[in-house]
């Protein structure tokens, strides 16, 4: 399939399925038992101008868009979603900054996110506030030039090992969806800590952690945006990142299938490659038309989202959803595809569909994408003033 | 700091034949690669580049298409490209090759470090390095694992692997190295310099740009000629063992007692 990528498109991905093939492939399987964190692979994306994709040339970054980073992530994500994470979690901790942060947050911080010698990360998530972000209990509260952060943030990707941290606090309980904001917290800020560390069920690799502010002060430039912004500003970005999430399953699938296929022409039962039983080959079949599916809408919503639409919430929501639920199928299928020994730690795909849960559950439930859309839907049906049903 | 890497493109020994009747490389189909140990030429030349700022050139003799080499080099981070390219360079030995590029390093002066590959896989001579040395009058540290600057760059601190271990040993710069896998993975093209790497342009130099005459370079300025190329005669018989496991190690007992092979 051609998708008619430009030719600094087709370097990206070029570079990025270099990186997978070469480094992240041979590692995978002893980054996700150790649960250890990709640093390694984290120095090679950086020095390969990886980190800074979707980030303007003004800010050190190459200029590109949503698209150029999905391109990225999908390559990565074919080998390991789980480091593909870490390298797109960075992606979601710079977005608010550069949504809504002053030139002077901007110019700080984004050309060292761009440039790949500091990670980023995102904190929003709390013990009471998951797909519900107004329940966010984490407080910031004003001191002449500093704000001052109590409260705990968990799972937190890339907790522990960023050095910027964008998180979302109540600045004032009293104005409910206008009281929350959000900040730019330092590594090493006074007060700012990190709590335990996840053992999970996939994308081990990854680190997801927990973000404890105890009186932490910080200055008050480090506002993003305007006090009361906050969630707002986790809206947009969410809308610009979920693609990026889809890319990930994207790649998933096609690792997945691609392990299938060459398996399922190589095993032999009653005598014949499994290949040949039209039971695997309908498998196979709907797992390429799924993944391939997934990538023409990837592809299509992310060029979209990058020509600056005005509403595109619902767009970038299916842009997470079914390449998410069609990763979880297709390793889900490529497990059975490979039998036993797709069960055992020998071939990728038990990992794979370890991974692939996660893409169903982080940067909004796949039920809350749904909730998205069909909200939309409503909206845009009721603007409506042509009637369907006669 | 301005270090110059010598690099050779060289067909990909993975899928080389040698033709039976003709004794000669059967190259139609056959992909160019940049020679696997000038990739840690580059390497080591890009670690400099990393850690002093240095300026980096790199230089091939060969037929135009060895273009490719160079922008491969270059969209790994070197900066300067250098194309050796003229009729009368054909034929050459590893002595007229060697003379080429030490007129390509005089015309780059100065230039305070040469790096090579230990070898081109298909000649395997590890001549052209030492060759160079010879001509430019200057030290030459051969396999080198790792280098450090010293005394101001005025120095090196070499590792050189042997057969037993390694030795250290100190070169003053300039000085031509020819560097081993020791010296680090090649890394992986950045997207900047990939970009660069199509659009830069890239000088091609003949003979008379470097002041060669004719009989000093390619087959006329060379010492040696190759008389013929052959494959080695093939080593024995070969047999691959099918069935079960247990059906394979009878088969093999079989086989080591009927040739005799004490023990069985
Ligand atoms: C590995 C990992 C990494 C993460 N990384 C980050 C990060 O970097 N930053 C960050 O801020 N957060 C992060 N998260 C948090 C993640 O975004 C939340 O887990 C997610 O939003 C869901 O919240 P919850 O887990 O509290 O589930 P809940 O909100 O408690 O949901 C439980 C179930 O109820 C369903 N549900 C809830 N509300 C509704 C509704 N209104 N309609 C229908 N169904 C509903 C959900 O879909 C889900 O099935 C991470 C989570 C994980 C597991």
């Amino acid at each position: 399939m051609d998708y008619f990528l430009t030719e600094e498109q087709q370097m990206i991905k070029e570079i990025a399925a270099q990186i997978a093939r070469e480094r992240i492939r041979p590692v995978r399987a002893a980054l996700d038992e150790n649960e250890e964190f990709p640093w390694e692979i984290m120095k090679v994306l950086a020095q390969s101008d990886l980190f800074g994709l979707y980030i303007p040339e003004k800010y050190g970054g190459f200029g590109g868009g949503i698209f150029e980073n999905c391109l990225a992530v999908e390559e990565l994500g074919r080998a390991c979603i789980g480091i593909a994470t870490t390298f797109a979690a960075s992606g979601l901790g710079a977005y608010p900054i550069l949504l809504y942060g002053s030139e002077e947050l901007k110019m700080k911080y984004l050309p060292q996110i761009a440039s790949g010698k500091k990670l980023a990360a995102f904190g929003l998530t709390e013990s009471g506030a998951g797909s519900d972000v107004s329940g966010i209990r984490t407080t910031a509260v004003k001191d002449g030039d500093y704000y001052v952060l109590n409260g705990t943030k968990q799972w937190i990707t890339n907790g522990g090992e960023a050095e910027i941290y964008s998180v979302l606090a109540i600045t004032d309980p009293k104005r409910g969806a206008r009281g929350a904001s959000f900040f730019v917290v330092e590594k090493g800020d006074p007060g700012f800590s990190f709590g335990k560390k996840e053992k999970k069920l996939g994308i081990r690799a990854s680190a997801t952690r927990e973000l404890v502010f105890t009186d932490c002060r910080i200055p008050k430039d480090r506002l993003i945006g305007r006090e009361g912004m906050g969630f707002i500003i986790a809206m947009k970005t969410f809308d610009k990142s979920r693609p990026g999430i889809g890319a990930l399953g994207v790649g998933l699938a096609q690792g997945a299938l691609d392990i299938a296929v060459e398996y399922a022409r190589q095993r032999k039962q009653f005598g014949k490659p499994i290949i040949s039983f039209q039971a695997i080959q309908h498998k196979l079949a709907d797992m390429a038309t799924l993944t391939e599916a997934a990538r023409s809408l990837v592809y299509s919503i992310a060029r979209y989202l990058d020509t600056e639409p005005k509403d595109f919430s619902k767009l970038s929501a299916m842009a997470k959803l079914f390449p998410a639920d069609v990763a979880m199928k297709v390793t889900t299928e490529a497990v059975q595809v490979l039998g036993g020994y797709g069960y055992m730690k020998d071939y990728p795909v038990e990992k794979m569909m370890r991974d692939a849960k996660i893409l169903q559950i982080y940067e909004g439930t796949n039920e809350i994408q749904r909730n998205i859309i069909a909200q939309e839907l409503n909206k845009e049906y009721g603007r409506m003033k042509e009637s369907f049903l006669g | 700091m301005h270090v110059v890497i010598c690099i050779k493109q060289v067909p990909d020994t993975k899928n080389v034949r040698i033709d039976p009747k003709t004794n000669t490389l059967v190259r139609q189909g056959v992909e160019s690669i940049t020679n696997p140990f000038d990739l840690y030429a580059i390497e080591a030349a890009l670690q400099l580049k990393d850690s002093t700022g240095a300026k980096t050139t790199v230089i091939t003799m060969g037929p135009p298409q060895a273009e490719e080499a160079l922008r491969q080099a270059l969209s790994l981070g070197v900066d300067d490209a250098v194309l050796l390219s003229d009729r009368s360079f054909a034929g050459a030995d590893t002595w007229a090759t060697s003379r080429t590029l030490a007129e390509a390093v005089r015309k780059l002066e100065p230039v305070d470090l040469i790096v090579c590959g230990k070898q081109a896989i298909d000649g395997d001579t590890a001549q052209v390095g030492p060759e160079m040395a010879t001509l430019l009058n200057l030290p030459c540290i051969t396999y080198v694992r790792k280098l450090d600057l010293e005394n101001g760059n005025e120095s090196m601190r070499i590792e050189r692997a042997t057969d037993t271990g390694y030795e250290v040993l100190r070169v003053k710069l300039p000085a031509v190295l020819t560097v081993i896998r020791e010296i680090g993975e090649p890394r992986i093209p950045g997207l900047r310099h990939k970009i660069r790497s199509k659009k830069q342009e890239i000088p091609v130099w003949g003979a008379a740009d470097l002041g060669l005459e004719p009989e000093e370079v390619g087959l006329q300025g060379s010492f040696t000629q190759v008389v013929k190329v052959f494959s080695p005669p093939p080593r024995g018989e070969r047999r691959l063992l099918s069935g079960s496991v247990e059906e394979m190690a009878k088969e093999l007992v079989r086989i080591l007692k009927s040739n005799n092979v004490p023990g069985f």
